[in-house]
């Protein structure tokens, strides 16, 4: 497979980007090298095709960010919003990754080996997240749909509001948000757990470890003794 | 926004150039805090008898010389004044209070950013490199410091809105954030006999914190009241004579990221600002949990 390296100390970074941006029949299986990155924001942003970006270092703001198709690896941490919005293909993080990761995340699977921030897969639309590590309080705020398997610890709040994602905990949950509860584990709902922890590098990880959250539904439609409430 | 950077340095042979290895964290949050931009600086002491006044005059060709005249013929009592700009760090053995009555009552146009025996305090308009180039940063020695880069968001763009603010001797603190009850604090905080100068909202947060350890408060308990009282968001990076120390709010709205090095301990809002520091991959790089209180001693 052809590599290309950019180094961003030399080349500004839009021009990497606009590079990523090229056709699909030119970048798809092409592999990808980014080096020095230094924390810039906006790395891979937007990407399309099947190309394969490996990030040598720390990444700032919305790395990966609306990526579809591409496996992109961020070989350092991550900042803010890493994944976000994401349509489809693969965001690895080997080392931690701030707030928002994988906000309203669509499709694809973001792996976060280490930790994660506050509210990772708020409004989580689809997408599948692992992280290998514990996450930040408020995760999986109002998240619609999706699977969101975290092999630590979750903070407080998670799940507030929640739709119909899923969530995977193996540690200690601090505090469930509104409408949160725990969930007995269905064999297809094992299925997709244990599928997640072989493609996330955690096949060795016991499924039947973990406990499943999800919806109570108790906040779907009006309720007449809330009326008070509004 | 607004940038905040914090070193300490562990390694005595690289005290020497905490100034330049400074410089490329303070430029790094630029984007960040274009507007203005400020540095507290912590090196060798004075005597014990004596103390520093860090001055800010507001006009380029302020008469020093003359403040130092003054000064000595007034109150019989030897004052040396260095002038960088339209800085000045003042030295002294006269009393603080002493001296604050009579620069109010003769240089009433001066500001005194801060007293103590270690810290001296520079901030001003312009970007973070002007700011820095206008004083020399670049050239400073001395054991840890706290720097800030401002984009204002709730009151004027003035040398005195700028961070860092005191509250104490060899006591200051930056902020990156808002707060959104800073009015009341402040009204609250002045029945208290303390008082303000600039309607700042981290003017309020410091002086919040200096009422508290007024009231007998170590750091760490006053800022536990702090996290009942200060409504909003932030990341409050603080450094006293011989510790730089670091809260986030408990919903982590606003960053930070540390670098732990046997050499040194780096914090900036973003890592960007880190990037450049020397063997940084062999550093600890991680981001401090909200709610929590983070404290590095020399």
């Amino acid at each position: 497979m052809e590599t290309l390296k950019f180094d961003l100390d030399a080349k500004p970074l839009r021009e990497v980007n606009q590079f990523l941006h090229g056709d699909a029949g030119v970048l798809d299986g092409k592999s990808v090298v980014i080096e020095n990155p230094n924390g810039a924001h906006n790395i891979a942003v937007g990407l399309k095709s099947d190309v394969h970006v490996t990030i040598k270092g720390h990444a700032g703001y919305y790395a990966a960010g609306m990526n579809q198709l591409a496996k992109v690896t961020i070989e350092g941490s991550a900042g803010s919003g890493v994944a976000e919005n994401m349509m489809s293909g693969v965001v690895h993080v080997k080392g931690f990754a701030s707030n928002a990761a994988a906000a309203t995340a669509n499709g694809g699977l973001l792996i976060i080996d280490g930790d994660a921030g506050l509210r990772t897969a708020i409004a989580l639309k689809g997408a599948d997240v692992v992280v290998g590590g514990s996450v930040g309080s408020f995760s999986a705020f109002m998240a619609q749909a999706g699977n969101f398997v975290i092999l630590g610890d979750a903070g407080e709040g998670l799940g507030d509001s929640i739709y119909e994602a899923k969530i995977f905990v193996r540690g200690k949950v601090k505090s469930l948000g509104a409408d949160c509860e725990e969930k007995t584990t269905s064999p297809e709902d094992r299925k997709i757990l244990a599928d997640l922890l072989a493609k996330s590098g955690h096949a060795d990880v016991n499924p039947d470890s973990f406990k499943q959250y999800g919806s109570a539904r108790t906040l779907y439609h009006f309720h007449v003794d809330n009326a008070g409430a509004y | 926004m607004c940038g905040i950077v914090g070193l300490l340095v562990r390694n005595p042979k690289m005290r020497d150039s905490i100034g330049e290895l400074m410089l490329p964290m303070l430029i790094g949050m630029t984007e960040r805090g274009p507007d203005s931009a400020g540095l507290a600086m912590f090196g060798a002491p004075v005597s014990a008898n004596e103390r520093k006044f860090s001055l800010y005059s507001g006009v380029a060709d302020f008469n020093w010389t003359k403040l130092g005249h003054d000064f000595e013929k007034h109150l019989s009592i030897k004052a040396k004044v260095e002038p960088k700009v339209n800085h000045a760090v003042l030295t002294t053995t006269l009393e603080p209070e002493t001296v604050k009555i009579w620069l109010k009552e003769h240089y009433p146009q001066l500001h005194l950013l801060s007293v103590g025996q270690l810290m001296d305090i520079y901030k001003d308009v312009g970007t973070p490199a002007q700011v820095a180039d206008r004083y020399d940063f670049k050239n400073f020695k001395g054991t840890h410091l706290v720097g800030h880069t401002r984009m204002a968001t709730e009151s004027a763009i003035t040398p005195a809105h700028a961070h860092p603010f005191t509250a104490g001797e060899d006591w200051c603190l930056v902020h990156n954030g808002s707060l959104s009850n800073a009015n009341s604090l402040r009204r609250k905080l002045q029945y208290e006999g303390i008082e303000f100068e600039t309607d700042n909202d981290t003017e309020a947060a410091c002086r919040f914190l200096q009422w508290r350890m007024r009231e007998g408060d170590d750091l760490e308990t006053a800022l536990n009241h702090g996290f009942d009282e200060l409504d909003g968001f932030y990341t409050l990076l603080m450094g006293t004579s011989n510790q730089l120390a670091l809260v986030r709010d408990p919903f982590g709205c606003k960053p930070a990221i540390i670098a732990e090095h046997d050499d040194y301990v780096a914090i900036a809002s973003e890592f960007r600002s880190l990037a450049h520091l020397p063997d940084i991959k062999n550093a600890k790089v991680f981001e401090p949990s909200p709610k929590e209180m983070y404290v590095w001693k020399l």
